[in-house]
């Protein structure tokens, strides 16, 4: 921990009134509410003691057993004090959280993209659209809820000269070769199943 | 057009025209044949690199391998090609697009899937956002293995390629 990480993080305890602070593994680290976002994020950028003026990435994590289910963890750089911050706010399913596109831009495309594969909802964001799947794509891929092998697959269909959707029939069951002893065997799909019933 | 295809390459008559001419500085051929030599020395490729495989195509058309000197050569409008080679995966947003360049190229047209993505999907067989095939989507005549292939594989499969339109080859339709 350089003395002006420790700078920033005193600065940071005392004017964001953060749930946790840490400095594990060289970084710091705080956990805020939702409706703090844009005061922290407006002060860590702006403060001459933090200076994180680059958004590094926005990032989803879905826990599906929590109550409130989702991380999203911002990412921010600080190339004039050469450390780096993360921020981790929890969210629920049917909350949404306040856009910071007024203070990074960049975060426009970031937001975006937690938007396409989690569903998190930024609220006041300019441009909520999908960024990355398929136009007319339905779900959120990264759920852990969401199918590996999604719910529609695509071919073109010579009779009506266009490219159509049919759900997913795999001619094969995907298998997981994750296996410790050569002696078991992966679970195959169908027969768990099968089990289940 | 119709060409009459009665007189066979081993024909005695025309054995016969090309003995008398040979030394004359003429060749005697069939158009059928003529025409097959064109097309095959022709096959002007589509670059359709989607991925990792594209790199391996560029190999192709470059000194080292050199798909030139078979007459072969890049063309970024699928209107001015012969053959579209799609290197690399086929995802479902990207299919449409495909489809549409495949649409756009003038008869005759072959496609070379290349590489286990386009062949089949390969890595991403049970992702939720790639085709499991290029084939899916349009029309295959050359499948090349690998992951990459190599440059001289995409090579091999260009060959192959052009023997199976010498052996299809008719320009009746």
């Amino acid at each position: 921990m350089s003395k002006i990480t420790e700078v920033a993080k005193e600065a940071i305890k005392k004017k964001c009134n953060p749930i946790e602070i840490s400095d594990d593994f060289n970084q710091l680290q705080i956990s805020i509410s939702a409706d703090q976002i844009l005061d922290v994020v407006d002060f860590i950028k702006n403060d001459e003691a933090c200076e994180f003026r680059q958004i590094t990435d926005i990032a989803g994590v879905d826990f599906p057993d929590r109550q409130k289910r989702f991380d999203v963890i911002y990412h921010f750089l600080s190339f004039k004090h050469n450390s780096r911050l993360r921020i981790k706010i929890i969210i629920g399913e049917d909350e949404s959280i306040p856009s910071i596109t007024s203070i990074f831009p960049a975060a426009n495309w970031f937001e975006r993209e937690a938007f396409d594969m989690y569903g998190i909802q930024f609220k006041d964001h300019p441009d909520l659209r999908r960024i990355l799947t398929d136009y007319g794509f339905e779900g959120y891929p990264l759920r852990k809820d969401f199918p590996l092998s999604g719910n529609v697959e695509i071919r073109y269909d010579e009779i009506d000269k266009k490219i159509i959707h049919e759900p997913v029939n795999l001619q094969q069951d995907f298998r997981s070769f994750d296996i410790q002893s050569p002696w078991e065997r992966t679970n195959y799909l169908k027969e768990d199943k099968k089990n289940n019933e | 057009m119709a060409i009459n295809t009665d007189i066979q390459e081993t024909s005695p008559e025309l054995e016969r025209l090309k003995e008398l001419y040979a030394d004359k500085g003429f060749v005697v051929t069939s158009i059928n044949n003529l025409i097959n030599w064109a097309r095959t020395g022709s096959l002007h490729w589509m670059t359709f690199g989607l991925a990792c495989c594209a790199v391996e195509m560029m190999h192709v058309g470059t000194p080292r391998y050199d798909v030139e000197r078979f007459g072969a050569a890049p063309r970024a409008s699928p209107r001015h090609a012969d053959v579209l080679i799609v290197a690399g995966t086929l995802t479902n947003k990207m299919a449409s697009a495909l489809r549409k360049a495949y649409d756009q190229m003038p008869e005759p047209r072959y496609v070379i899937s290349m590489g286990s993505c386009a062949n089949g999907g390969g890595y991403y067989h049970y992702s939720y956002s790639v085709v499991r095939g290029c084939d899916r989507i349009i029309p295959v005549d050359v499948y090349v293995p690998g992951c990459p292939p190599t440059a001289e594989g995409l090579l091999y499969g260009l060959l192959q390629l052009q023997k199976k339109i010498r052996r299809e080859g008719n320009i009746k339709r």
